[in-house]
């Protein structure tokens, strides 16, 4: 379904992808983590074609993105479906326009279809009786499951997860991770969840890669990754502060820092 | 010295780049705006709706100004003419300033800061919250969707803001002058009619306006969309428009002006 061979990426001089081979098969939910900084998110980006490689390939359902034009990536993004970190709803749109969006935008469907197909979704996300409410009425679990809900609303090939648990409460966390996968199942699509939280998504996923400074470090099942010794897996999977992950931003030593004014 | 002397032309030369780099991105997205207007005029419900909030709900500031600039006008301009014995030229003066000068001008202006601020921060915190990043990944173009609706919609709206600008004037004018002051009501309007010549100075004072729209819509449109994503970027695009708008508004009815009214 989603296929990278050696791509690297630039913000300007800056490099961010230095070379990054990663597979996603159809029906297959797949966890990219890695710290902050570490380039997931503009690996979402490049699946999702909103931003270009600057060398190798990205293939999505066996086309290059390098080589389709808008008409083409906007045909291509129909059968994606993409939830974005804050949920990034339209706020001067009630729930129910919210999902309804995707629908009334790329089908002809009666109004009628449309209803009973938002109300599908908004039910399999529990919020069948929010479709009055406003984002702004909103809690962040909720605004999240009804991203979700818009997200699959086309009934995508393939979903795209923004850090789907951050800030969630323990049910909420709960609640998203097993309709993610519920949601997977269902459709046959493959999802890519780009996430920190490392228990969450060794519950929910079937293959993990672990990206660090631009590079996929480790990858596998999440059996294998839960056994694994390597030190950065078990850095990140115990949130251990030593390893090779460092927590701080380079700097000088801070006795350094603190002293050299007095100097 | 020498160093500063390279970073005042590093400086120099990075300014002018991202200079010609946001034309050019401005050019693009003129080319753009043009090239997705007819799939916004399609969905002709999403202009109307602009037209209602950038045209509408300016009318009760439009309004009440243009009744104040004429009160002023009745006011000034008697002072003036009764010098000259020519108080019953009152309803010339008023009509001509306001067809010709005051009415698209002031009307414009007062346009941009309650209507062109107000799109250019809706479309700015859109980008913010990643409402148009979402549009984008669900295959629906922003600049057909968001952008073009609010261009027209500023386009459509200005002229008729003008001219009930205008009309305005001329009833704050009348009653000054004919109601307070005393001037005769016939030789008020008769004067008036006289003097004003639909094609001459009606429609040019149109065209004034509708340049005037299309300025500030596309300004208003374009500091939205070219904003830095943050609150601080949202605000100084803000900002932007509402300088920007009214330098062109000035500038460009000077020019109109000389080309229209050589005498």
């Amino acid at each position: 379904m989603v296929c990278l061979k050696d791509v690297h990426f630039a913000y300007g001089e800056r490099s961010i992808l230095k070379g990054i081979d990663l597979s996603v098969r159809r029906g297959q939910v797949v966890a990219i983590m890695g710290g902050s900084g570490s380039g997931k998110t503009t690996l979402l980006r490049l699946i999702g074609g909103q931003l270009r490689a600057s060398q190798g390939e990205v293939r999505v359902a066996g086309s290059d993105l390098s080589r389709l034009g808008r008409n083409d990536l906007y045909a291509l993004r129909r059968r994606m479906g993409m939830l974005f970190q804050f949920g990034a709803l339209f706020t001067d749109m009630t729930v129910y326009d919210n999902v309804a969006f995707p629908l009334r935008e790329h089908t002809d469907l009666p109004p009628e279809v449309v209803r009973d197909l938002v109300l599908m979704k908004l039910d399999a996300v529990g919020l069948r009786g929010a479709g009055a409410l406003m984002p702004a009425e909103l809690s962040g679990g909720m605004a999240r499951r009804v991203a979700l809900a818009r997200a699959v609303a086309l009934d995508p090939m393939l979903i795209m997860y923004d850090e789907p648990f951050a800030g969630l409460d323990p049910i909420s966390l709960g609640v998203v991770g097993q309709l993610i996968r519920r949601l997977n199942d269902a459709l046959g699509a493959s999802s890519i969840l780009v996430t920190h939280d490392v228990h969450e998504s060794l519950e929910i996923v079937d293959y993990v890669y672990f990206v660090s400074d631009g590079r996929i470090v480790a990858a596998g099942s999440p059996d294998e990754i839960r056994a694994s010794t390597d030190p950065f897996v078990h850095q990140f999977v115990h949130a251990e502060i030593d390893g090779p992950v460092p927590f701080h931003y380079p700097a000088e030593p801070i006795a350094q820092a603190l002293l050299g004014g007095r100097g | 010295m020498m160093g500063r002397s390279v970073s005042f032309v590093r400086r120099l030369g990075a300014s002018v780049v991202d200079g010609i780099w946001r034309l050019g991105f401005a050019t693009r997205f003129m080319v753009l705006l043009l090239v997705y207007s007819g799939q916004s005029f399609r969905r002709l419900h999403l202009t109307i709706r602009e037209i209602y909030f950038s045209g509408v709900l300016s009318l009760l500031i439009i309004i009440v100004s243009g009744l104040f600039v004429g009160m002023v006008l009745g006011l000034q301009g008697y002072e003036t003419l009764q010098r000259f014995g020519s108080g019953d030229a009152l309803g010339v003066l008023v009509a001509l300033s306001l067809t010709r000068e005051l009415g698209p001008v002031v009307a414009g202006l007062l346009f941009a800061s309650r209507a062109g601020s107000a799109v250019t921060a809706e479309i700015g915190l859109m980008k913010t919250t990643e409402q148009l990043k979402a549009m984008d990944m669900m295959a629906v173009s922003p600049i057909a969707r968001v952008v073009a609706p609010r261009f027209w919609g500023g386009v459509i709206s200005m002229p008729f803001l003008a001219a009930i600008f205008s009309t305005m004037g001329v009833v704050g004018g009348w009653l000054i002058g004919v109601v307070f002051i005393g001037v005769d009501a016939g030789a008020f309007w008769s004067q008036m009619q006289a003097a004003v010549d639909f094609r001459y100075d009606v429609l040019n004072g149109v065209i004034k306006s509708v340049v005037f729209g299309v300025a500030v819509s596309l300004i208003a449109v374009f500091e939205g969309y070219d904003c830095t994503p943050t609150a601080e970027g949202v605000s100084r695009a803000i900002t932007r428009t509402v300088v920007s708008s009214a330098l062109a508004i000035l500038a460009l009815d000077f020019v109109l002006t000389s080309f229209m009214f050589r005498g």
